[in-house]
Parts: structure tokens; sequence; C-alpha cells
């Protein structure tokens, strides 16, 4: 791309990231950088949000290994990176705390989100309701239809849920009202933004909070197999847990690492996120990245099972570990995510995300070209409880009406790995 | 031609400009130009031609509704040249305002060589700061074309002297924090953000968001050298009953606004 000539290094990934915003917001970002690069040199906020990590999160998270799941991947050694087991149910919670502190710093009083899944959007009203903070999170209303659980959440915390009616009605048009939220609001607000995108800093704050991910696990596997991994697995949708377990394996150039897109219907159908398969870059949300687009630059409509997924755009370093050759990146489709979903259930009694289960559908594959020598670390991002619903259907244990179907009733599949 | 131009006119009419923004595209790509020309004739000095966008994040629902209906009706990144042609060949200013992606997409050296072609003035980038500007602001140069950043009530004179330094034609002042969208009042943050802005340009100031009115423009008028109306000339169109009644009521609008600027500081 042509961008890259006359931009400065400022804030960018080889040449993806920047800031493209309105001028408006500039002053805040300017003190969001400030703020943040004084905190975390800063005993007192660094030992606020181990406590926190440690004493509300409960980290360190543990890792597990899955051998009944493994002999459906070739074989492989697969250990899981339990951020599942986190308070809140993901990985979103590791981010939002130190985002929720730094708010504290600025002398903001009021935090806004968006959410797909709405793993970010509890967090977020989690960490507020703890720290004091009026929240509202933005989630469109396709997103508040099939993660109704969390919608729930999110007011039993005491937050205000927005339902976004806008465009696709998913994660990108509740980032766009959100955005749209925080030019109004900037003097009081925070935008406590989920992922590793939108304008810096937040693509390197967000992955620096959720870099233990990958120190943890680190260390963990090099004590229980006395190796490196040969490869780290996590999902990719704004790239947040992807890029919090990566980043600690950079500078380890024997271990692949590999991120898994949603796929949705298939690549050749259109109806997909799969942003390094058939983006092309451009600028989303405030970030030069790969962006799902047509050939007049409006951003097109991405398709996926998992709400988290479903967006049309990507971290900027996801773009630059591409280009770089430094990571690869494959798209899962909702079939080989689900029937992903099913075995982990099945064979080791995790419920996983949906998200998450891209990971693992991922690890099926890889595991078979690798073979049993290899031992693979997968981020299990998120718990599959909100997930609950999105799966009966799809595994036909519940009716159009969600009253239960029972396995002899006709035209329940029951949950079989071979849907 | 700069826009500049035809500000300087007005200041030496003892006005403020009439500045003008409609959607391209809506309700169809030809009832827009029509739309644009009724603005022109009705006193309204530069057009500001919108580029319909996915994902708008500093406009409000009117000129969102506009945009995704303009969208639907099948508008291209490639009709705003045919705008452009025809808003200057009427005898306004052709400005072009767009979301960076589109012009990104087609490429920045070709957008411009094609806009500056088309008889455009140049553009107005909501979300490009002058910073990631680069590669506009070389092929600006080159084309002769207008660089329009914004300011926004947010801005610290460091700043306000980065963005200034790198603007041509005008510099545009957001009277409010906030997205488009007609309000009660402008409020005094923009009369403020007029006056801090001159400190470090002698390039006009127009402002933006919020006027609606002719007794806006009028106020406005009396400190700003240009004065911005959007979403209020959207809705004229956008719940008009039939296009002919739209560019009635757009007409009347632009009337009443191009009365205000006139009257403002007499
Ligand atoms: C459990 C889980 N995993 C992954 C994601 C995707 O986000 P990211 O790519 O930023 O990790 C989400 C987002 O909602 C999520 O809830």
């Amino acid at each position: 791309m042509t961008t890259t000539s006359n931009v400065p290094a400022y804030g960018r990934f080889g040449g993806f990231g920047g800031r493209y915003v309105p001028e408006a917001l500039i002053p805040a970002l300017e003190q969001l950088e400030e703020v943040w690069r004084k905190a975390v040199v800063d005993p007192e906020f660094v030992g606020e949000l181990e406590r926190l990590q440690r004493t509300y999160t409960g980290r360190p998270s543990i890792i597990t290994e899955v051998p009944r799941f493994a002999e459906h991947c070739g074989g492989a050694r697969v250990i899981l990176k339990r951020e599942d087991l986190n308070h809140t149910g993901s990985h979103k919670i590791n981010n939002v705390l130190g985002q929720a502190l730094l708010t504290k710093r600025m002398g903001k009083t009021r935090v806004i989100a968006e959410t797909g899944a709405g793993q970010h959007g509890v967090a977020t009203a989690t960490a507020a309701a703890l720290l004091g903070l009026e929240c509202v999170v933005y989630m469109g209303r396709k997103d508040t239809e099939r993660q109704a659980l969390n919608v729930a959440r999110m007011r039993l915390l005491g937050a205000e849920v927005v339902a976004v009616d806008n465009g696709s009605k998913t994660l990108k048009d509740a980032v766009n009202e959100a955005f749209r939220d925080w030019v109004a609001n900037v003097d009081t607000t925070h935008y406590v933004l989920g992922t590793v995108t939108g304008p810096h800093p937040f693509p390197e704050m967000v992955r620096d909070f959720h870099r233990v991910i990958g120190v943890e696990a680190r260390q963990q596997v090099l004590d229980l197999v006395g190796r490196l991994p040969d490869a780290v697995l996590a999902c990719v949708g704004g790239g947040s847990n992807a890029m919090g377990i990566f980043h600690r394996f950079i500078d380890d150039r024997s271990v692949r690492l590999i991120g898994f897109e949603a796929g949705g219907e298939g690549v050749e159908s259109g109806k997909h996120a799969a942003r390094f398969s058939a983006g092309i870059p451009g600028v989303l949300h405030g970030a030069f990245t790969y962006v799902m687009q047509d050939e007049d630059g409006q951003t097109v409509e991405s398709h996926s099972v998992s709400a988290g997924l479903d967006y049309p755009s990507v971290g900027p370093e996801h773009a630059h570990l591409l280009e770089s050759g430094r990571a690869e990146y494959r798209p899962i489709s909702d079939v080989e995510a689900m029937e992903a979903f099913s075995l982990l259930s099945r064979t080791e009694g995790i419920l996983p995300a949906i998200e998450s289960a891209h990971a693992l559908a991922g690890a099926m594959k890889v595991g078979r070209e690798l073979g049993p020598d290899a031992v693979l670390l997968v981020n299990l991002s998120g718990r599959g409880d909100k997930d609950v619903h999105t799966a009966a259907e799809w595994f036909g244990l519940i009716g159009d009406d969600g009253s239960p179907r029972l396995p002899d009733d006709d035209g329940a599949k029951g949950m079989g790995v071979q849907q | 031609m700069s826009v500049a131009t035809i500000i300087e006119k007005c200041r030496a009419d003892d006005r403020a400009a009439l500045i003008g923004y409609l959607p391209v595209g809506f309700p169809s790509v030809e009832g827009s130009i029509a739309a644009m020309k009724v603005l022109v004739e009705s006193g309204v000095d530069i057009i500001e031609i919108g580029v319909p966008y996915s994902d708008p994040v500093m406009d409000g629902p009117v000129i969102q509704d506009a945009a995704v209906r303009a969208l639907a009706a099948g508008v291209h990144l490639t009709d705003i040249f045919t705008a452009a042609r025809e808003v200057s060949a009427a005898g306004a200013g052709a400005l072009v305002m767009t979301y960076w992606n589109p012009v990104l997409r087609y490429g920045v050296e070709r957008f411009a060589a094609d806009l500056a072609a088309a008889g455009g003035a140049g553009l107005i980038t909501p979300d490009l700061i002058p910073d990631e500007a680069g590669d506009w602001i070389a092929a600006a140069d080159a084309h002769g074309l207008d660089k329009v950043f914004l300011v926004a009530p947010s801005s610290t004179p460091e700043r306000l002297e980065a963005v200034t330094s790198q603007c041509r034609g005008f510099v545009y002042a957001t009277a409010v924090m906030g997205v488009t969208g007609a309000r009660a009042s402008v409020g005094e943050a923009a009369d403020a953000l007029v006056s801090r802005t001159r400190e470090h340009t002698d390039l006009p100031v127009c402002v933006g968001l919020g006027v609606s009115t002719g007794d806006q423009a009028a106020q406005v008028g009396r400190y700003a050298d240009g004065v911005i109306v959007g979403s209020a000339l959207v809705r004229c169109l956008t719940e008009a009953d039939s296009d002919e009644q739209g560019l009635e009521a757009l007409g009347s609008l632009a009337r009443e606004l191009a009365d205000g600027v006139r009257r403002g500081r007499s």
C-alpha cells in the first residue's frame, strides 16, 4: 500500500495503525497515552493492577492439558490456557481493569464500551461497578438477541445497554455509536475500547494489558513439558486474546503463531469475517489495517455464528504480523467451530465460547498436520455459558420457541460431533 | 479554484459565506445534483458534496439516514466527480466532504487528479488529521486543491497550530463537541474557538455543526468567515413526501439561511 510512504512511524506497526479519528478526539488520545505511559512505570498503579488480577480476576489462570480432545488433533499434545476461568468468563477483564484504573487516574467518571459477544460489555460493567463509574454499553441489535444472557448480566451489574439499529446491527455498528458518544462526552467519559484496534494508543495499550496471558502461559508450558510449544493458537476477532497470548512468544522464532478468523459459511460464500483472506488494507475505526470493503471503500458486512468474531476489520498489529510473516491466519467455518465446541464439551467437560471454539477447530487441523510429537498451546479465551442458547439451537436441542426438544423428538440432532 | 477566493468575495461584501452540505446520491444521483443546484440558486456560495459512507462516525442520525439510503440506491464514489462538475458549472465552489477510506481505496493521487479535472476545489476530511495525511497533502499540493482539516473546542494551542498550518481554503471549526445534527443553540464554544483559531492563522475560519435557522446563521456569521449547514438541509430532502416538495423546502430554508448571513453584520 502507498500510504506508508509519507506517514510517521509514530503509533504504527510497520505501516499499520495510526490515528484516523476526528480532531476533537486527539486531545483525549494524547491524554490517554500520557497517563497510560506514566501509570505502567508507577509502582502504585502496577501494584493495584496486580492485586486486582490476583484477588478479583483470579490470575494466574491455569493451563489444562486435554488428552481426550487431543485424540481428535492428530494425537498432538494440546494445552489450553484457561482465560475462561477468569472472573466474568473471558480474557476481556484483563484489559478492562487496566483501562478502568486509568479512567480513575484521568479523573473521568463515566465509561462507555462496545460489545459483540457481550463479554467485553460484561467486563466493563463489572469494572464500573467495582470502581464506582457510570457505564453505558453499545451493542448491535442482532447481538443483543443472540447474546441475550449477557445483556441481562450487564443490566444486573448496573450498566445501561444501548441496542444499535444501524447498519449490520453488529459489533462494527456498536463501535460507530461508541465513537459518536465519545466525541460528545469526552470531558467526562473514557471509551474502554475492547480489542487491539482503534486509534493509537489503543492497539498497543490493550495488547499490553493482555500480555500477561502469554507471559504466564509460556512459563506454565515450560514447567509442564520442559520446552516451548510448537505453535500458539488463538481466535482473532479484533485480536486482543491473540495478541495477549502471542506477544511473549514473538521472539521465540521456533514457535508458530496461528490466528483463526471466522470463516462463517465459507470464504467463497462471501458470508464470513476472514479479513486476511478477503480484506485489503484500509481504514476503519481509527486504524489503518485489513478491512473487508468493496471497490468504493465501503465496509462490507461480516458474518459469523460467533458475535465476538463478527467484525469486518482486525487489529493493526495482526496485519503487521501477517505481512512480516511472523504469524499466519486461517479461516474456520461456522460448522467447524461448532464441531469443536461440541467436541471439547463432550470429551473434556469444558464448554468453550464459540469464539474460542474457532481456535479449538484450528488445533484439530494443525495437530493433524504436525502429528503426535507436536505441542499446541491454545488460548481458551472464554467460556460458553453465554452461547448455550445459540448452541442449543444449532444442535437442535430446543425448538424455535425455545422449549426443550428431547432425544426421541423428531428432528433433534443431539450434540453429535459429526454435525 | 480555491474556495478561499469565494470567501474573500463574501468578506468584501461584509458577510459570511454560506456553505451547504448535501450527500451525493440522495434521493438519486440526478436528484442530489438538482438539489445542489437549488442551493446555488438560493444563495449558497459553496456546496459541500458529501460522500455517503457505511461508517460515518462524525454524523448524527439525519446524515446517517441519507447515507444509508443513498448507498442502497446505488451511489458510487465516482458520482461525486459528476456533482463537482455540475456544481462548479452552476457557479458555486465544489468542495467534497469524505471519510478517508473511500479516497484511500480509489488511490489518493488518482483521486486528487480526477477531482481537480472535474472542477472540484478540494476536500474536507472529518476523520483525517494532518498528522496522517502525508499522501493527501502531497497530492493536494500537486493539484492545487484545498485541504480543509477540522479544529474542535477541545483542540489545544499546539493542535490548532499543527492543523491550521496544513489547511488551504479555510479552517473548519466544529461548533460543539459532538456529531452533525441541528441544535437549538450553537453555543459560545464556537465563538471562542474561532478567536483561538485566528491566533494561529490568517485563513478564513468557518463554523459548522448545529446551525439550522436563518437567525443562527446570522449570529454565527457575525464572527465566522463562513457558516456551514448540513443536517437541516438534508432533512428537507429525507423528510419530504415527494422530490418536488423536498426541493421546495430546501430552497426556502436555503433562502432563509442566505438572508441570515446577509443581515448578520448589518
Ligand atoms: C471469549 C471471546 N473470545 C474472543 C473474542 C474476540 O475478541 P478478540 O479477538 O479481541 O480477542 C471475544 C469477543 O467478544 C470473546 O468474547
